[in-house]
């Protein structure tokens, strides 16, 4: 690099850079809280929504699945299978684990209780109602 | 382990110094650097076995289910970098500082707290189901648990900061009492983002676009933010030491690469906030900024390149300089071109949640990360154990590790890659989309050939170990 840019330059230059853009971050971290309301579906966040959660928390769910596209990859997005499934389907499938089919991909079975499944339903409803900016792309997620 | 450590410190004990440290307290350094070698070991391992999980689903199950698998592989990776980034923290900031470290003894007691609380929770995962880990952990008093790569109970969570504040406690008194240089302040200023950062895992609100939002301000501020800092300290580190470039002009490449970093990336961690419940703007900012995140890195590999070419002397570390150079080129490509493939918001609308992500997750944590603490232990180790460098042999040794893991590292990417781009092919575009298992089903063979190049990686690594037991001739 040239002389005549110094360091002290390329130090101003980083100090103001992360200063103004972080400030900048926080201004649209602001905006952004603001304008949640009316797209995090947060008039259904109801105590039965926070109990689900916490269930999808506590046992490690992100730890296979991808919920809204972040998670592990090893099993289906569950952001949408509330539409893809129903709730019938969810409750019988989370039951039914695991399969034990030869070979193929295992869920532990979590021994839930059938209120704690209605509760992990209203959470997988809650969030798929979310406004997503129209993902995923289709129903397979 | 201790006894050398103590031993070196302690010359009186009966044990000629170690000639090759400048300040005896660097030697702490040692036991961090080989805890972080031992837990990537770990990593590796349960990496095998979800890569085999990929294709025999009920491999290992139900003993080691996958989720419990993956807590396991990606909780050992965060470690072991920590342990890398204090070893390297205890190591260069004496050196920059020209003075002892502040507190040799509460580096080693902070070492002994963060191996036990890290080794009690990886068996906590594997010997109890998570649920029932939550319980006895009172994860009731304060839910932080069960959020991707923030699996760690409250209470380790509460280990962690107490051991990084004694950690910063001793290396800002260290630095405040000594010289002030610009590689020991941004590895400083590093250093404390990364924990002032951590502080967001506590922050678990039950509205999940709050918890996804504010997640990200740990896990993106810290990879594509403030590690970067540190990885930029520990790089020009090792640089000056290898190449006899004169300082001022290692600092001034330094202050650039670390300004565009966090000009794009703070803005950058946009590129998250696109499907997740966030404002559309996002679109907008995140894939323009994020777009501009290689550059830093690309700015990394043509540092890393300049300085060697530009070297005053011939250091007889080789290996070294081979690791500093690698982990410029492989940055770049994991973080910066596997980054910007999926970046852009019309792309990752396809690719959001997919192999794609887990490719570039892959290079990029190798590259940047991973790399970059082995060249700091690479150029460190020799010299905490009492030589310049490594005899020839083992010299050889150590770079036969370094191309069987970045070649196989390159392979895994490559294969996730295709994996990646047929599941959005299959799964998302067209007018009959497979289901995601029908999808997956199609995959198995690039997740096979992943799955052999992991085992080709492991090889290298087992090789890198060998390399510290490898005598030969002194080389002088």
């Amino acid at each position: 690099m040239s002389t005549r840019f110094t360091k002290s330059t390329a130090r101003n230059i980083f100090y103001g850079g992360a200063v103004f853009f972080f400030l900048l971050f926080v201004a649209l971290t602001f905006d952004t809280v603001q304008a949640l309301p009316k797209r995090d579906n947060r008039a259904n966040l109801t105590e039965q929504v926070v109990r689900g959660k916490k269930l999808w928390e506590t046992n490690n769910c992100i730890g296979c699945h991808t919920l809204l596209g972040e998670g592990a990859y090893f099993a289906p997005e569950l952001g949408n299978v509330y539409q893809r499934r129903g709730p019938d389907f969810i409750k019988a499938w989370i039951k039914a684990q695991p399969t034990g089919v030869p070979g193929r991909r295992q869920m532990p079975n979590f021994h839930l209780t059938d209120s704690q499944l209605d509760d992990l339903v209203a959470f997988l409803k809650y969030s798929s109602e979310i406004n997503t900016n129209h993902w995923p792309p289709n129903i397979e997620g | 382990m201790t006894s050398s450590t103590t031993a070196t410190l302690r010359p009186a004990a009966g044990q000629a110094a170690n000639v090759q440290l400048k300040y005896r307290s660097q030697a702490v350094a040692k036991p961090y650097f080989m805890a972080a070698i031992g837990l990537f070991v770990g990593q590796i391992i349960f990496g095998l076995v979800m890569g085999l999980q990929y294709v025999i689903g009920d491999f290992l199950f139900p003993e080691i289910p996958f989720n419990v698998a993956r807590m396991v592989h990606t909780n050992l990776l965060i470690v072991w970098l920590l342990f890398g980034f204090m070893g390297a923290g205890y190591y260069l900031i004496p050196e920059e500082s020209e003075r002892e470290l502040h507190s040799p003894k509460l580096a080693m007691i902070a070492f002994w707290v963060f191996l036990v609380a890290g080794a009690l929770t990886i068996v906590g995962y594997l010997a109890v189901p998570y649920a029932t880990l939550a319980r006895i952990t009172g994860n009731d008093f304060l839910p932080t648990m069960g959020r991707e790569f923030l699996e760690q109970p409250t209470i380790t969570k509460a280990g962690i900061v107490v051991v990084a504040l004694t950690f910063l406690y001793n290396l800002s008194m260290t630095v405040l009492k000594g010289r002030k240089t610009t590689i020991s302040m941004v590895m400083m200023l590093g250093l404390w983002g990364l924990a002032i950062f951590f502080l967001f895992s506590f922050y678990n609100p039950h509205n999940l676009v709050l918890d996804k939002y504010f997640w990200w301000w740990v896990v993106h501020l810290w990879v594509e933010g403030v590690w970067e800092l540190i990885m930029g300290a520990m790089l020009a580190f090792v640089l000056v030491k290898v190449t006899g470039v004169d300082r001022e002009v290692v600092e001034k490449w330094l202050y650039v690469i670390i300004a565009m970093t966090l000009i794009t990336g703070i803005i950058g961690t946009g590129h998250h906030y696109f499907w997740i419940g966030t404002p559309g703007y996002w679109q907008v900012f995140g894939s323009a900024f994020s777009a501009l995140e290689p550059i830093p890195f690309f700015m990394m590999t043509m540092f890393a390149f300049n300085m060697v070419n530009k070297r005053r002397r011939e250091h007889p570390n080789k290996a070294a300089v081979l690791w500093a150079l690698g982990t410029g080129v492989m940055s770049f490509l994991g973080a910066g071109v596997w980054g910007f493939l999926h970046t852009l918001a019309p792309v990752n609308y396809l690719t959001h949640g997919t192999q794609i992500t887990a490719s570039h997750g892959h290079m990029a944590f190798y590259g940047a990360y991973a790399m970059v603490v082995i060249t700091m232990i690479s150029y460190a180790m020799p010299l905490l154990r009492g030589r310049e460098a490594n005899s020839n042999r083992s010299q050889v040794v150590e770079m036969w590790s370094f191309w069987l893991m970045t070649i196989a590292m390159v392979f895994i990417t490559l294969f996730l890659t295709a994996a990646g781009i047929l599941q959005v092919w299959m799964q998302r575009m067209g007018d009959h989309p497979l289901s995601f298992m029908a999808t997956q089903d199609q995959l198995s063979f690039f997740y096979w050939l992943r799955e052999a190049a992991g085992v080709v990686f492991f090889a290298g690594l087992l090789l890198y170990i060998v390399s510290f037991f490898v005598r030969g001739d002194a080389r002088d």
